[in-house]
């Protein structure tokens, strides 16, 4: 190793939010989704809390860490809780650092759902952001109430029988500052929503689709062109929903066929032959954001 | 100092309060509160008092009372909350963390029965369940204690050679929701007891750290024996804390244990919380009698006080425990704690009579009848079910 080359590394393992030596799988979507994030907030360094997820093994094990910020590990369906503690009393105390969630759509959508919906309906000065792998990445790969119809996990052998929880909807009904969906193949969308979130006060929720190799049973280099095609195929509309009630569509899909991204992935081998459900899915999401933003439209004062 | 007529539940809310409130010169106070009976009335109490600089959060559940304290506390607030039964319950995964966490919370727990069936009335076994979870526990007898032991358990938890959260039990109507004559501490003397909260492993942009992630077996096994070598250090730092409050309040709450007429005894009954009063009008009775009898009130459960327990019961010949708890397949959890202890003292029998589950009244006459039946044994036998045998 060169003398540059380890002082680089020395300078990168202090100033990065996520370091080099994390143990994320190649090709995670945390890799990318957790370096715009710390790109997109600059100098203010977030207080991370990070429920029992992958995102939590990132660190690795003591005494070195993966995370360049202050991080608590907290308990699995906690996160918004611990969050709330660290949040009251930075704000009696002026401390500027903007207190992030980074948790999983185990986190999220299951366990952690009373515990974000109080969070949320509280106001508290969070930005939540839940990288959604769709699945329980950590315990190796179970369902969880994120996991789309028809996917095979260890816990569905023989495909997921239920369709995919519409998280964005609940915390919309929050009523929440912002709620928005970002995708680790628009970085230019993904960096001003962080940006957006972070000017802001109060609740703010992030909904990332995290490409996971390893449960997705998908290569690692295609992990970002897999996002794109997620997006562009329909299946993952990115949209901003202001106050609960002001919604604005990022990017609308461009006819890319549903076949594409689900061939790139062998969790949907059982819905290769037959991917209605999945288009119907698709297909009904999209009524109802278009429906939603003609009758409630962002403004120009919405920002962004 | 302010003598005030109040409930058990509002002694230890006022108290609570003020130790909130003295530490607004540093980072402030915050808690996590959820509602159950008998506690409600502590938590109402807080949400409705103006900290100089602290919050009060009335959020979704224990499990998050106790999440929100964890945060707090992580960011280097005076933290504390309070609970029962089964909310202390629901409270588990992360009463275990804050232990684990090495944060000095503080935590009130009014005793009350596990359900089902519901009941709720007083018994121990709500709080003894976190005998494993490295929370120092004191058991109080009377509103003046409670009060009392809650600055002190704010002094022992942020003390930096213990760092670790407490229990302050109280037992369930008896103590919480009747109304007796207490000193409440003046703000004044409260800021002068208590230092500024420091929690030193809290957050810091300065320092990076990640607290709480992944260790491999050696540091999780240096990890839990640095906590059992604060839980030693307890004493010593208690009975500082108690001499210090002396100083500043002009009187001496119990620590550890209180023993009464142990001296001479050849009977000894050990009680907690309120049982512990009955029993000493009981023995107060006999040794006018002239019986040799004696009492220990357990106040600190954990740590568990070992040689100040062997020291209490001296040459005593019989020991009877009173355990308002039961752990089943076993017996009163305090009576396993004291047979470990006196394996030590072979020669003394040692009997455990389960009494007042679900809050049954525990009575001098029931108490009487327990001690005629020790001085009457030639051995010990299984627990003795006071009610379930009558
Ligand atoms: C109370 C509790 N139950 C179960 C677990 C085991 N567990 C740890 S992480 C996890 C799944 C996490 O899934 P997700 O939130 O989707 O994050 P991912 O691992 O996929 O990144 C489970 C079930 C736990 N840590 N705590
Ligand atoms: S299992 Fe998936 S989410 Fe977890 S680190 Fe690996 S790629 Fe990332």
């Amino acid at each position: 190793m060169s003398c540059e080359t380890k002082q680089n590394q020395e300078r990168a393992y202090c100033d990065y939010l996520l370091r080099p030596g994390n143990t994320n799988c190649a090709g995670c979507g945390m890799s990318i989704a957790l370096q715009w994030l710390d790109s997109a907030l600059g100098d203010e360094k977030p207080t991370l809390v990070i429920p029992a997820c992958c995102g939590i093994v990132t660190a690795g094990a003591f005494p070195t860490s993966g995370y360049g910020v202050p991080t608590a590990a907290s308990t699995f369906a906690a996160a918004a809780a611990v969050a709330t503690g660290i949040s009251a009393v930075a704000k009696m105390n002026d401390d500027p650092h903007p207190v992030v969630c980074w948790a999983g759509d185990g986190g999220t959508y299951d366990i952690g759902i009373a515990t974000l919906s109080a969070a949320a309906e509280r106001n508290e000065d969070i930005i939540y952001i839940c990288y959604d792998n769709e699945i329980y990445g950590n315990t190796g790969g179970q369902r969880s109430s994120a996991t789309p119809e028809g996917v095979v996990t260890t816990t569905t052998a023989s495909g997921k029988g239920e369709r995919k929880k519409d998280i964005m909807a609940i915390m919309a009904a929050h009523r929440i500052p912002y709620a928005a969906t970002l995708s680790v193949a628009h970085c230019e969308d993904f960096i001003r929503k962080i940006k957006l979130a972070r000017s802001m006060t109060g609740f703010r929720f992030l909904l990332i689709l995290s490409p996971c190799p390893t449960g997705w049973k998908s290569e690692p280099e295609q992990s970002t062109e897999l996002i794109g095609t997620a997006v562009r195929s329909g299946l993952f509309p990115l949209y901003e929903i202001f106050e609960g009630s002001r919604y604005r569509i990022n990017e609308r899909p461009d006819g890319t066929p549903l076949e594409e991204y689900v061939k790139q992935q062998r969790r949907y081998k059982n819905v290769a032959a037959h991917l209605d459900p999945l288009k119907n899915f698709r297909d009904e999401q999209w009524r109802y954001l278009d429906g939603m933003v003609k009758a409630f439209p962002a403004t120009e004062e919405d920002g962004g | 100092m302010s003598k005030s007529l109040v409930t058990g539940n509002l002694a230890a809310a006022r108290t609570l309060a003020a130790a909130g409130e003295a530490n607004r010169a540093a980072l402030g106070c915050c808690a996590g509160a959820y509602p159950i009976t008998p506690q409600t009335e502590i938590i109402e109490h807080l949400r409705g008092c103006e900290f100089s600089k602290g919050r009060v959060v009335a959020v979704e559940s224990e499990h998050s009372a106790m999440a929100v304290c964890m945060g707090a506390s992580l960011a280097g607030a005076r933290t504390f909350t309070a609970s029962s039964s089964n909310g202390l319950a629901y409270m588990v995964e992360n009463i275990f963390a804050a232990g684990y966490y090495r944060l000095p919370i503080v935590m009130i727990a009014v005793n009350r029965t596990l359900g089902p069936p519901w009941n709720i009335w007083v018994d121990q076994g709500d709080s003894l369940m976190f005998r494993d979870a490295a929370w120092l526990q004191f058991y109080c007898d009377s509103h003046q204690d409670l009060a009392d032991t809650i600055l002190l358990a704010f002094r022992v938890a942020e003390d930096e050679q213990i760092l670790l959260p407490v229990i302050v039990a109280m037992d369930g109507f008896v103590t919480s929701h009747t109304t007796m004559v207490v000193d409440l501490p003046d703000q004044a003397k409260v800021d002068a007891y208590l230092p500024k909260c420091n929690v030193p492993h809290r957050l810091s942009h300065a320092h990076p750290s990640t607290i709480g992630g992944l260790t491999w077996p050696r540091e999780t096994e240096l990890h839990r024996h640095e906590i059992q070598q604060s839980m030693e250090r307890v004493p010593a730092v208690l009975a500082t804390a108690i001499d210090e409050f002396e100083l500043v309040f002009e009187r001496r709450p119990a620590g550890i244990l209180e023993a009464k007429c142990t001296e001479d005894a050849e009977t000894v009954v050990i009680a907690c919380n309120t049982m512990a009063r009955t029993l000493g009008d009981v023995v107060k009775a006999r040794r006018e009698g002239g019986e040799k009898i004696g009492m220990v009130r357990t106040k600190m459960f954990r740590p568990f006080p070992r040689e100040e327990l062997i020291a209490a019961i001296g040459s005593a010949k019989r020991v009877a425990v009173l355990d308002r708890n039961h752990s089943p397949g076993s017996g009163g959890i305090f009576w396993q704690e004291i047979a470990a202890t006196l394996r030590e003292r072979p020669d003394v029998l040692l009997q455990d009579y389960v009494v007042g589950l679900g809050g049954g009244d525990v009575t001098p006459a029931m108490i009487g009848e327990i001690i005629d039946d020790l001085n009457q044994r030639s051995q010990s036998t299984a627990p003795i079910w006071k009610e379930a045998a009558a």
